[in-house]
């Protein structure tokens, strides 16, 4: 769903499991997790007679304190997840053969039900049929796959080194692309463009300078984290860095209350691992499932609940990373600095250009006694930005504040799963009698704030009231706990529901921007309105989907995310006109005073606004990092500059 | 693309325009008092209700940009910010619409009798209302009709009645609030006042400018102002007024609305009411203080037969679109967008352009009557034969094939030309003829204008020989507003006859030299767009080409045996203008000391005009018009010949008698017209 190719910590996963759910709920997934990892562990052993993978070295340095089975992310990624669609293989929706919704899997709250609005939804937003069907390219054959192009004397010294690595082709597309649409487009089409020649598991941070030694010396081009889109004109050999089995927390401070951990931990794991110990980082962007600690730093990632924990920049205390010129870090752990211009701000949005992390220093905090969710109806889109306004203006803001616009507010309404009892659906009648017929909201109108309270019990609850007061102000209706948990759900549906979409014929995206808090109202109806007349203009035979919502509140401002899809049947170039129409919403974000990226970064896709972005002085400073740091272009992904 | 889309040169004959239907006819077979009466429900801008004048008010007064302003002036003055604020509703007050159903049914009732009196139809384009209504319902839009009656606005207001539209609030000049009763039915009506000129004035433009985005920002009424400022009263478009247009782009420039709808519309009368008073006042007779008795006076005026009128509204012109590529709007991204400021060059030059091109796009759809070419070969004839003492007039079959001949040109041309099909030549020049009778006078088979005051009696006692003139230049010039109609289809092919006239050789390059002086000369007098010489050279060759008057090589042009007769009209419709520009640069020359001021301009150069026509030395009496004068002026102090200084009395004119010696000298075509050469082609 995201439109970052390099990295995984993309905004639009869902986290399993948010801070409510109850421990049982986290042991069973827990177990279920294990169950597919065994399984995966025992095919990796079959295969290990045939295949070029090589065994991992013992890494000395390092003391590990997690067993090998607990791992989220195992080498082989596409065993468990989709090679060409988001997250677990086994989790998707689908329309059963009564046309009904459902969503397959065991993973998330949703799985294995059936959701009876999404069908009249999907076909009444989008004008598609169920008749019209664009399945993808079931399987991935290696054989379209280019070979790889090696240098043999790399390769030598590599197998030397003892890191593990593989020239597979299944392994070498997982991680060639993101997930944007015209990267997944095309391998649900079975086309594959320049893909990575090998894949290297090193296993600590020595590993990582051996390898990045290695690369300088034979001049290869290396990329760090997960996936990206290789530069196609790039003929040296390219080596995809997997660092997920550097996932071990090393240690954590009580004292301080920091965890340094390695980089390659997913979000889900640090959470779980971190939980273990009565703590916990905060930091849950959309994408934590799958996204890495050195993702998030590489691109600058914005979680969730930064009202009270902060943003990456907020969270990280000490970064380590490995570059062609060298280990970068700090000497010391002290709070804050004032020591020129800080290191760290070089690291962080470098988007891979120039190392790979390796370690990181995170603050933590003890794991909150109560969670609480919440939402507000306002009767327009305009209060409830007014109340998000006046809530940030209070600095009262809790861990998480997010209005939704009309459009997905029924998005959200689609994707209620079939009620059990009759009485809960008389409930929800009487419900919507109320707020439309005895409040007067236009349903056509109204708007949803979803909100998420966090800490101990009796300030969560006095907080609480000091929002929900804030928000009668703004004509907002307290609309209970369940409307705003399945908001939060909706962020990470958005992302499996893409590849249902692209089953029929509609395709679609999410863009971000940050915004002055003047500017919300302005930005969301012209960028809104721009989708909708470009559309039209690239000859688009159906009404597209346009719309948003504000994700994160700061005291001068928010953060938007918009989502558009379209249904493309009737054009012979879908991929073409959505990067057109998503190029112009992009100019027109910018012509209203947005900014290129609040939190997804630029990788190559936003390249050519860097410099109005930054100005031609600024440009010329992080090239010339990028020059000092990495003169061969050994991290040579093209992102940012 | 996008200018395109407001105008294109390319073939004026394939330009495709709608049919009018006249809205008139109704009126005349049913009850004028049930269509007062009637349900009246326009659709609005996104289904917004409209909002009371008072709520209106507050809400400009307690808009950001204009606190930011209140308080800022209380400081710069040190009164308290209340008082500024007491001043800030007080020219609210005075400003502000209170458009009433009411008073609106009021003027439907009352319009409709004096309309049906007055005119014989009033032809509305149906498609362009439906693209109107269209429009209203997507974007905030601006209706920017042409100005050349007091009527305009009422009409307009009526019109959108009729078909039940969005009222329109309408920015008028202070002056009608003289009019005190009728002043307020006009507010009533939905006008709004701005005073003519408030330059330093920070508040007051503050007040208004806010008041104006409010109005359009929320969709709350179409806003309706005029690009020329003022009405022409030469029925020559005049060179739009920038501030109003900024205004209102103003609001999509900084993202407040996605995008504006201006729209075009062009309002052509076959009789323009103030006919003769328009005359008059640009003899130096100056413009009676607009009064309600003076209205009453003006009932005379009701029992005339003063032909049709056309509306045509245009092609809604999308801001977005032509600002595309031309605007950066994250200009604004950097100082919060209530603080104003002054707009940038960038801005400046657009709204420009702009103005520039939808003022031709007024021009395009003007219909033009068959009078307008038989008023432009009778001023032509009427001068001629004054200098060749020939007989009097022309003959009428000769008027009418010439006539025909001049109608076929000016379709070539692209001109929105109104000549009824179903009448014989001869049928529609007498009709014409009779409609404007005040003006020509038919004797013995021959026409001429009504110059001689003849017929209604005996001579007057004592008419002085300047008497006698001024009495003619009313006739005169009356006419010229009407061949004035036709100048905008004809001024770009006028320019360069002239220029192939001027120019020493056939040079492709000399005769461009030519032109490229001569539009630089005229372009306060004529709406040619800022910057697009090499355009308006190209669309005159091809037009004279394409009517085979020209050959146009790489390097040469050549005027064809055929193309004689179209060149020769063709200069004598710029040469009173050519005369007139020279005779201002000889008085400034011989006549001026150091002490004439802006003011005293008019009546000194009026003076010294008289003199030189009574002894003959020049031969056109339209000269005397203020409008022209002025306009050279501008002209010459845009060119730096004449400078305004800070002398004993502000606005003296300092002239540099060398340049605008030279000047005359190539208007004359003494001098080589080499000097002003802005582009090459």
């Amino acid at each position: 769903m995201d439109p970052l190719p390099p990295f995984t910590n993309t905004e639009a996963a869902w986290r399993p499991n948010s801070g409510s759910s109850s421990s049982s709920d986290r042991q069973r997934i827990a177990q279920q997790r294990l169950r597919i990892i065994a399984g995966h562990l025992q095919r990796s052993e079959d295969g290990d007679s045939s295949s070029t993978v090589l065994l991992a070295a013992e890494c000395k340095a390092q003391e590990s304190q997690k067993t090998a089975e607990e791992k989220t992310v195992p080498r082989k990624r596409h065993e468990i997840m989709k090679w060409n669609g988001w997250g677990y293989s086994d989790s998707r929706f689908l329309f059963n053969k009564k046309g009904q919704a459902e969503f397959t899997g065991k993973r998330y709250r949703l799985s294995g039900m059936i959701i009876p609005g999404l069908k009249d939804w999907f076909e009444g937003t989008f004008g598609a049929s169920l008749q019209h069907k664009t399945p993808a390219t079931p399987v991935l054959t290696s054989s379209s796959v280019p070979p790889p192009t090696l240098n043999e004397a790399f390769v030598e010294e590599l197998k030397s080194t003892g890191i593990p690595f593989s020239l597979e082709a299944e392994d070498r597309v997982f991680r060639a692309h993101g997930h944007c649409l015209h990267e997944i487009f095309a391998l649900r089409e079975g086309k594959f463009g320049r893909v990575p020649d090998m894949v290297v598991w090193p296993n600590c941070h020595n590993d990582v300078v051996k390898i990045v030694e290695l690369a300088c010396k034979h001049n290869e081009g290396t990329s760090v984290s997960s996936a990206l889109e290789c530069p196609p004109e790039e003929t040296r050999s390219i080596v995809s860095l997997d660092t997920s089995q550097m996932n071990r927390i090393l240690w954590i401070d009580e004292k301080n209350l920091t965890a340094h951990v390695e980089a390659g931990i997913v979000g889900q794991d640090l959470e779980r691992l971190l939980n273990e110990s009565g703590y916990c980082t905060g930091h849950e962007p959309d994408s934590m499932e799958f996204s890495s600690l050195g993702g998030w730093v590489a691109t600058r990632a914005s979680g969730m609940k930064k009202n009270i924990y902060g943003n990456i920049e907020d969270l990280v205390v000490h970064i380590k990373m490995v570059t062609p010129q060298g280990v970068i870090e700090k000497s010391c752990q002290g709070p804050r600095m004032s020591t020129g211009p800080d290191i760290h701000h070089f690291i962080m949005g470098s988007e891979g250009t120039l190392g790979v992390v390796t370690e990181v220093t995170m603050k933590i905090r003890p794991m909150p006694e109560y969670q609480k969710y919440g939402s507000v109806v306002f009767p327009n889109f305009e209060q409830g930005v007014a109340c998000l306004r006046e809530v940030a203006k209070q600095r009262c803001a809790p861990a998480s504040i997010r209005l939704m616009d009309n459009e997905q507010f029924k998005f959200g309404h689609a994707l209620k799963p079939q009620v059990s009892s009759i009485f809960t659906s008389f409930l929800d009648g009487l419900k919507k009698f109320y707020i439309t017929k005895f409040k007067g909201f236009d349903p056509n109108h109204l708007c949803v704030a979803t909100l998420l309270f966090e800490g101990d019990r009796e300030k969560v609850l006095q907080h609480e009231k000091q929002v929900y007061d804030i928000a009668a102000k703004f004509g907002g209706l307290a609309a209970g706990e369940d409307n705003g948990q399945r908001g939060y759900m909706l962020t990470f549906v958005i992302a499996y529901l893409r590849d249902l979409g692209m089953d029929y014929y509609v395709i679609g995206e999410s863009f971000e921007t940050s915004v002055p808090w003047d500017r919300v109202l302005d930005i969301c109806r012209n960028v809104k309105a721009r989708i909708v007349a470009e559309c039209k203009d690239k000859g688009v035979q159906f009404s597209p989907l346009s719309t948003c919502r504000v994700t994160q509140t700061y005291d001068a401002g928010a953060c938007v995310y918009f989502y558009f899809a379209f249904n493309y049947r009737g054009l012979s170039d879908p991929v073409h006109v959505y990067e057109q129409v998503e190029h112009a919403a992009r100019e027109e974000i910018l012509a209203n005073g947005g900014s290129l990226s609040h939190h997804h970064g630029v990788g190559k896709l936003r390249k050519e606004w860097m410099r109005d972005t930054v100005s031609n002085v600024g440009m010329g400073m992080l090239k010339s990092v990028k020059d000092y740091v990495d003169p061969k272009n050994i991290f040579g992904n093209r992102n940012l500059l | 693309m996008a200018s395109e889309a407001v105008y294109s040169h390319r073939d004026p004959m394939l330009k495709k325009r709608d049919d009018f239907e006249d809205i008139l006819e109704e009126r005349r077979n049913s009850s004028d008092l049930r269509y007062a009466l009637r349900c009246y429900t326009p659709v609005l801008y996104k289904g917004m209700t409209p909002c009371k004048a008072n709520t209106l008010k507050s809400m400009v007064l307690q808009s950001n940009q204009l606190r930011y302003v209140i308080s800022q002036v209380s400081k710069e003055t040190g009164r308290a910010t209340d008082d500024v604020r007491e001043d800030a509703l007080a020219i609210l007050e005075e400003m502000a619409h209170s458009l009433q159903l009411s008073t609106v049914r009021f003027f439907a009732f009352t319009l409709s009798k004096v309309f049906k009196t007055l005119f014989r139809s009033i032809c509305v384009n149906e498609e362009g209302i439906q693209r109107l209504q269209q429009a209203i319902q997507e974007h905030p839009v601006v209706l920017l009709p042409s100005h050349r009656s007091y009527m305009d606005f009422l009409l307009m207001s009526y019109i959108l009645y009729t078909y039940d539209l969005a009222l329109p609030v309408i920015a008028a000049g202070m002056d009608f609030m003289g009019m005190k009763f009728v002043g307020e039915m006009l507010r009533m009506s939905g006008a709004f006042f701005i005073r003519r000129s408030f330059g330093g004035d920070k508040l007051y433009w503050s007040v208004f400018s806010e008041y104006v985005k409010t109005m359009l920002k929320n969709g709350f009424a179409p806003v309706e102002f005029f690009l020329e400022g003022t009405r022409s009263r030469t029925a020559k478009s005049l060179t739009p007024k920038l501030g109003l247009l900024n205004i209102v782009m103003d609001p999509f420039f900084k993202g407040e609305v996605y995008d504006v709808s201006v729209v075009p519309v062009s309002i052509s009368y076959e009789r323009i009411l103030e006919e003769a008073l328009y005359a008059r006042e640009m003899l130096g007779v100056p413009k009676p203080k607009e009064s309600t008795s003076g209205l009453f006076k003006a009932r005379k005026v009701l029992s005339e037969d003063y032909g049709s009128i056309h509306v045509y509204f245009g092609q809604p012109v999308s801001v977005r679109s032509l600002a595309q590529g031309r605007v950066n709007r994250c200009q604004f991204n950097l100082v919060p967008r209530h603080i104003p400021g002054k707009p940038s060059e960038e801005i400046q030059n657009f709204v420009n352009d702009t103005a520039y091109r939808l003022v031709r796009a007024q021009e395009e759809n003007m219909v033009l009557k068959p009078w307008v070419l038989l008023a432009s070969l009778l001023l032509q004839n009427h001068h001629q034969n004054q200098t060749a003492g020939q007989e009097r007039g022309i003959a009428l079959d000769e008027l009418t094939a010439q006539a025909v001949w001049l109608r076929d040109v000016s379709r070539e041309y692209g001109a929105f030309l109104n000549w009824p099909g179903v009448m014989t030549p001869s049928e529609v020049v007498s009709s014409s003829l009779s409609l404007h009778r005040g003006l020509v006078r038919i004797c013995e088979g021959r026409v001429q204008l009504a110059v001689e005051q003849t017929g209604t009696g005996e001579p007057h006692g004592a008419v002085t020989p300047e008497e006698e003139l001024l009495s003619q230049a009313v006739v005169v010039l009356s006419c010229a507003s009407y061949r004035n109609q036709a100048l905008h289809v004809f001024i770009r092919p006028a320019l360069l006859a002239s220029a192939i006239h001027a120019a020493s050789s056939n040079q492709k390059q000399e005769v461009f030299n030519s032109f490229s002086f001569l539009r630089n000369m005229f372009s306060n007098e004529f709406i040619l767009c800022p910057g697009a010489t090499v355009q308006d050279f190209e669309e005159a060759c091809y037009l004279l080409v394409k009517t085979r008057a020209l050959q146009v090589t790489q390097q040469e042009v050549l005027v064809t045996e055929r193309g004689q007769r179209t060149l020769a009209f063709l200069t004598s419709m710029l040469d009173p203008f050519l005369q007139g520009y020279q005779v201002i640069c000889r008085f400034l020359c011989e006549e001026v000391a150091d002490t004439l001021t802006e003011k005293q301009f008019i009546p000194a150069v009026r003076k010294f005009i008289v003199k030189h026509l009574l002894a003959g030395r020049l031969r056109y009496t339209e000269v005397l018009s203020s409008d022209l004068q002025k306009n050279a002026l501008a002209a010459l102090l845009r060119l730096g010949a004449v400078r305004k200084i800070k002398g004993a009395e502000p606005g003296t004119l300092k002239v540099n008698a060398v340049m605008v010696n030279s000047l005359e000298d190539t208007l004359g075509g003494k001098l080589p017209m080499q000097k002003a050469v802005s582009a090459r082609l």
